[in-house]
């Protein structure tokens, strides 16, 4: 029971705090507000028995990936909350019809979807490392060159006197 | 206790609609465009945690860690990119980014 109470307690800290984000108009506030999310989503990722992912998401979301967004929002010099607008409210009333529809139907599917039976069996990390390492191992592979891709990709748009 | 698959699916969904709307209104500002497309891969990362949750299987959980990899990758290609647009057209609205075209 403890489980499901922390679960809802989490769940509601993280739709709050991405609702403040994504209407938040000054963008480090809207940062600070989605690292608070990532942090419930961590926690909530505990409680599902990964302990490995919750502590990957704080370290690589919640430390590295918003850390590089306030980077760079503060060498652009684009935190002047004065200079900042919303959209107009008009803006958002397409987006909300459209996901509304999007979130029923997905809903519904899950709601009137019987899903075979399962075992909640815990994962150790040592049984999720053998199958990293093992059935996986090419896939570690592809992701050690898509970040190499990536470095060299910043590097190159990165450069000094770019374009020319 | 266990927390039941169907509610993680609807904390899930409603995640990703959150981060979908985050994508579709902000066209002012291509930070929190990026932004709102971390929100949605972070939905999907929970759909998949929640999987491996129930069946206990960990192949949900490599899963999670290779979206985790490929954003970090994509986030920095995606804000190097805005650094060189800034720089080139003093500006981050995303109607203003319509050539890619060198100059």
């Amino acid at each position: 029971m403890t489980m499901n109470i922390l679960f809802y307690i989490l769940a509601a800290v993280m739709i709050v705090a991405t609702l403040l984000a994504i209407t938040e108009k000054h963008p480090v506030h809207a940062i600070v507000y989605l690292v608070t999310s990532f942090f419930a989503m961590a926690g909530i990722f505990y409680l599902l028995c990964a302990p490995l992912v919750a502590m990957f998401e704080v370290i690589i979301y919640a430390g590295a990936v918003m850390v590089l967004f306030m980077f760079v929002i503060m060498m652009l010099d684009l935190g002047h909350p004065e200079e900042a607008q919303r959209p107009a409210f008009i803006t958002w009333l397409v987006p909300l019809i459209l996901t509304s529809l999007v979130l029923s139907s997905v809903v519904s599917a899950a709601v009137f979807r019987t899903f075979p039976g399962g075992s909640n069996v815990e994962i150790t990390a040592r049984a999720f490392a053998t199958v990293l390492f093992g059935r996986y191992g090419v896939a570690i592979e592809i992701i050690s060159m898509q970040l190499l891709f990536a470095v060299v990709g910043a590097l190159y748009l990165g450069r000094k006197g770019g374009g020319k | 206790m266990t927390v039941p698959l169907i509610q993680i699916i609807i904390l899930a969904g409603i995640i990703f609609s959150l981060g979908l709307i985050c994508t579709l209104v902000w066209r002012s500002n291509v930070i929190m465009l990026l932004v709102g497309i971390e929100i949605m891969l972070n939905g999907a990362m929970l759909v998949f945690v929640g999987g491996s949750y129930r069946w206990g299987a960990p192949d949900g959980q490599i899963f999670a860690l290779m979206i985790i990899a490929m954003t970090s990758a994509e986030v920095s290609l995606a804000l190097a990119m805005v650094v060189y647009l800034q720089r080139r057209h003093k500006t981050v609205n995303v109607d203003d980014f319509h050539e890619l075209k060198d100059q």
